[in-house]
């Protein structure tokens, strides 16, 4: 059976790598006792796909993971706890806030997900920002060399903006800028998105506040791509 | 309780690895700084990666935090980068579980566990806002300790360190507390400095070097003084009798981040009697304790299952030599609660066929490659080190190797051992050639990578009189392997820079007068000195020559037996006469068996313990040439008769 975890990452743990937390999700997935289904061949992994990887220091409340339950070994009747045992296990910070079922044959997270929605905290003031943001959405080429692969490739990012929104924080005087990025065909990155015209803005704090899959109708949440299992409807959608 | 994370935070983006410093680490604990508790900072004086797994900062983390009256943290070196931001920003060196300052713990204690980090722990008391030297320090600074294997030299660190914890520190730390606690709830603070290290000094084990004062004779060579009748002359190690009642760590912190050894430990035993000559550790933890093997699988078991590791490795000094190992390394593949999919290690492979059979045993998978450290090139000069390892038992095992699947091997040997020959040093070469003539038989991929390393003669072992390879003879003999082992292809050379093996050594026999070396080198930015990309003996050479000290004389000089050492005030548990006949056998070729199978030779390490010898096993290990005196030549003579001093108080 296939599961899809929807969980937060924030605080302290922000500055652990995708990679890192990949290794954290096999612990803690062995400690919880929840068995999965190994790969075949000469050295078997755990069978648990990731989302689209999240930049190391930036904190999120919608990531996503699809792993493979061995029910087997499972006792049906348990799967309802997984949330709660998961969440007992994993580090600070990391919280289960959605599970669903996914049918067997499925597009992976990396391949369904079309845009994401960020919140990123700049230096600059509201003015400054507003100017800024007026630039880009004005423009009808935004230009930007970027590294993809470890190749320096060109890009028109424009088509990869589809929507800016621009709050103060009254507190520390800082902008947040809310932003919806593409990510297909390639992702855009909020740093990316930050240089896409002079003057560059500065990021303080960012943080990832929705994964969106482009139906073509409408606009709908990972989660509803999977099966609500009875006991939870509440941890379904977000 | 204060914090400096919400400073930290906002800096770390700017960092290589972030998760270093940010703990979250599965068992980490979070104590409350109740006022009275003793607060402990446990800090290596290494990045996160290397210091985070060391097990001896985790079990004594786990032992002060279970105690009422104690509390403990830990610290970690900041990278370079950090350091940078830390020093411009005015952030304080900080603990990785609260993110609390340093300096507002009661102790820093660091672990020392080679002598390239003793400028790193001067870094760290100058990052914490701690002055350097201990004279400096007043009653409103934390009170510095240190334990590991290099504090059975600890006079490098003497002016710098405040007391040094000799031997297992599962029961010293707490003596520790009880004494720093009455001071601390009489008045709140840690009143009266002097007062305080006084009584600590009075603790078995614990050595405060501000208790004695030195002198050097004519020739250079230092002797301490203590500076009443009350301060200990001797200070012996402090050696636990029964390991099974100190099953620690039970909660091996898990690290977030990737660490070295990222796997669960069990230690299976503390000690060893194989008696290599050259080596430290071998010599200073002495005697063998052994857990049973009972225990060691409840450890396997609750541990992989709490933390969530799919390998353990079995740690110990020779892991082969557990006499509980087979049915251990079996079980643990068999149990069904591990599904098959928990691999073991053994860090510390025996050179002999059966150790190979048991490592195919566990290594079902992935042979990429198996390690054995022969030592010595020649069975004379394996004699010499007592490494007794005849050649057809590495070719045995190398065989069984290759023959099983594996296709490369590591050797790892010593050179500029005591009364080397360019025989002896080219031995390496033709034995790794040997070992790809077999392995070619079973595959063409067969490699040999030789590891060497230039030999540092430690305290508390025979060859602690023996002045080290200089400089360009360590050179000349790497030059000359790196020529011999190009005419065989499949043979490959690794070596460890002699240059740091020069500073290694002067530092490993040195006294305190290289106290002041340690502090130019730090002031000159000398940090991260086992990092070879940071190392520069420059620095190193230029501060010994301010302090108008001679680098050979602490290196190179073969020291006689009426010199005076500078840890002639410590008692590893060795009788200095052993040592010596010890070395005097060694420069005669001879051998010294394992004493767990046979009759005591007296080394008194097991004195006054109330134990014969604390092992599991009468009978000699399985399988291995290693094991008793089949090996020797002089197999079987008894084992030589010593004299015997009791030891001195």
């Amino acid at each position: 059976m296939i599961l899809r975890l929807q969980t937060t990452k924030i605080g302290k743990i922000r500055f652990a790598s995708h990679r890192d937390i990949a290794k954290v999700w096999e612990r803690s997935l062995r400690r919880a006792e929840i068995p999965l289904v190994y790969s075949e061949g000469f050295s078997p992994r755990p069978r648990i796909a990731f989302g689209l990887a999240l930049p190391t220091g930036a904190e999120s409340e919608c990531e996503y993971l699809d792993f493979h339950l061995d029910d087997q070994k499972y006792e049906t009747s348990n799967i309802s706890s997984i949330p709660e045992l998961l969440t007992r296990v994993l580090p600070e910070g990391i919280t289960i806030t959605g599970m669903v079922k996914m049918q067997s044959k499925y597009i992976s997270l990396q391949q369904s997900v079309t845009s994401t929605v960020w919140s990123i905290e700049v230096k600059e003031n509201i003015e400054e920002v507003h100017k800024w943001v007026e630039t880009v959405l004005n423009s009808k080429e935004l230009v930007i060399e970027r590294t993809r692969k470890g190749k320096q490739v060109v890009d028109n990012i424009r088509p990869y903006i589809r929507d800016i929104q621009v709050e103060e924080n009254d507190l520390q005087k800082r902008t947040s800028i809310q932003a919806e990025l593409k990510t297909q065909p390639r992702s855009l990155r909020p740093s990316e998105f930050l240089a896409a015209t002079e003057p560059n803005l500065t990021m303080v704090k960012l943080r990832r506040l929705k994964q969106f899959i482009d139906t073509g109708d409408n606009q709908i949440d990972p989660l509803d791509l999977g099966d609500c299992l009875d006991f939870e409807k509440e941890l379904c959608s977000s | 309780m204060s914090t400096i994370w919400e400073i930290l935070e906002g800096y770390l983006d700017q960092v290589e690895k972030p998760a270093r410093y940010i703990g979250l680490e599965q068992g980490a604990q979070k104590p409350s700084h109740a006022e009275t508790n003793v607060a402990w900072l446990l800090t290596y004086p290494d990045v996160y990666e290397v210091g985070l797994p060391n097990q001896g900062l985790q079990i004594l983390y786990e032992i002060l935090n279970e105690s009422p009256i104690a509390e403990a943290e830990r610290a970690y070196a900041p990278w370079v980068d950090l350091e940078e931001i830390m020093r411009r920003e005015r952030i304080p060196l900080f603990s990785v579980d609260t993110h609390r300052p340093a300096n507002e713990f009661d102790v820093i204690a660091f672990n020392l566990s080679s002598e390239l980090v003793y400028t790193n722990l001067i870094n760290c008391l100058d990052l914490a806002g701690v002055p350097v030297m201990s004279s400096d320090r007043e009653n409103m600074h934390p009170v510095i300790g240190a334990g590991g294997h290099c504090v059975y030299n600890p006079e490098p660190l003497a002016d710098i360190v405040d007391f040094f914890a000799l031997g297992d520190g599962e029961e010293v730390v707490s003596d520790i507390t009880q004494v720093m606690h009455r001071f601390k709830s009489s008045e709140g603070i840690l009143h009266n400095r002097q007062e305080l290290l006084f009584e600590l000094s009075k603790i078995e084990g614990v050595y405060v070097p501000s208790m004695y004062t030195a002198t050097y004779d004519m020739n250079g060579a230092q002797t301490l003084k203590p500076i009443n009748d009350e301060v200990p002359k001797l200070i012996e190690k402090r050696t636990i009798v029964d390991l099974e009642e100190w099953p620690y760590p039970k909660e091996q912190l898990v690290p977030i981040t990737e660490v070295v050894h990222d796997r669960l430990n069990v230690e299976v035993f503390r000690g060893c009697t194989r008696g290599c000559r050259f080596c430290q550790a071998g010599m200073i933890t002495r005697p063998v304790r052994e857990r049973s093997d009972e225990q060691v699988r409840t450890m396997i078991q609750s541990g992989l299952k709490r933390t969530g590791y799919d390998e353990v490795a079995l740690t110990s000094l020779s892991t082969a030599d557990y006499s509980g190992i087979k049915d251990v390394v079996e079980e643990t593949i068999a149990d069904p609660v591990n599904c098959g999919q928990v691999s073991i290690s053994l860090p510390s492979l025996r050179v002999d066929a059966f150790t190979v059979d048991i490592a195919a045993s566990i290594q079902n998978a992935r042979r990429t490659g198996l390690t054995f450290a022969p030592e010595a090139g020649t069975w004379r000069m394996r004699q010499v080190i007592n490494k007794l390892i005849r050649e057809e038992d590495l070719y045995g095992a190398v065989e069984s190797a290759f023959s099983q699947g594996w296709r490369r091997m590591k050797l790892y040997f010593l050179i500029g051992l005591p009364t080397e020959t360019d025989e002896d040093t080219l031995g390496i070469a033709r034995m790794a050639a040997n070992c790809v003539a077999i392995g070619k038989r079973y595959t063409s991929a067969a490699s040999v990578t030789v590891s060497v390393g230039g030999f540092v003669p430690k305290p508390f072992t025979p060859f602690q009189w023996f002045g080290q390879n200089t400089l360009e003879e360590l050179n000349r003999k790497v030059h000359m392997l790196k020529d011999e082992v190009r005419k065989t292809k499949g043979v490959k050379l690794k070596w460890h820079d002699p240059k740091a093996t020069l500073v290694e050594g002067i530092l490993s026999r040195g006294d305190r007068r290289l106290g002041e070396v340690l502090k130019r080198v730090w002031s000159s930015g000398g940090t991260f000195q086992e990092w070879s990309e940071y190392f520069d003996l420059d620095l190193w050479l230029s501060a010994m020559e301010k302090e108008d000290l001679n680098y050979e004389w602490f290196a190179y000089r073969h020291r006689n037996v009426e010199e005076p050492l500078p840890w002639d005030h410590l008692d590893a548990g060795l009788y200095k006469d052993f040592l010596w006949q010890e070395w005097r056998d060694a420069l005669e070729e001879k051998g010294l068996e394992d004493c767990r199978w046979t009759p005591c030779y007296d080394c008194g390490a097991c004195t006054g313990y109330g134990l014969d010898h604390v092992v599991a096993s009468t009978s000699p290990p399985v399988g291995g040439s290693q094991g008793t005196w089949q090996d020797l030549d002089n197999g079987n003579f008894a084992p030589q008769l010593l004299q015997i001093s009791s030891k001195a108080r």
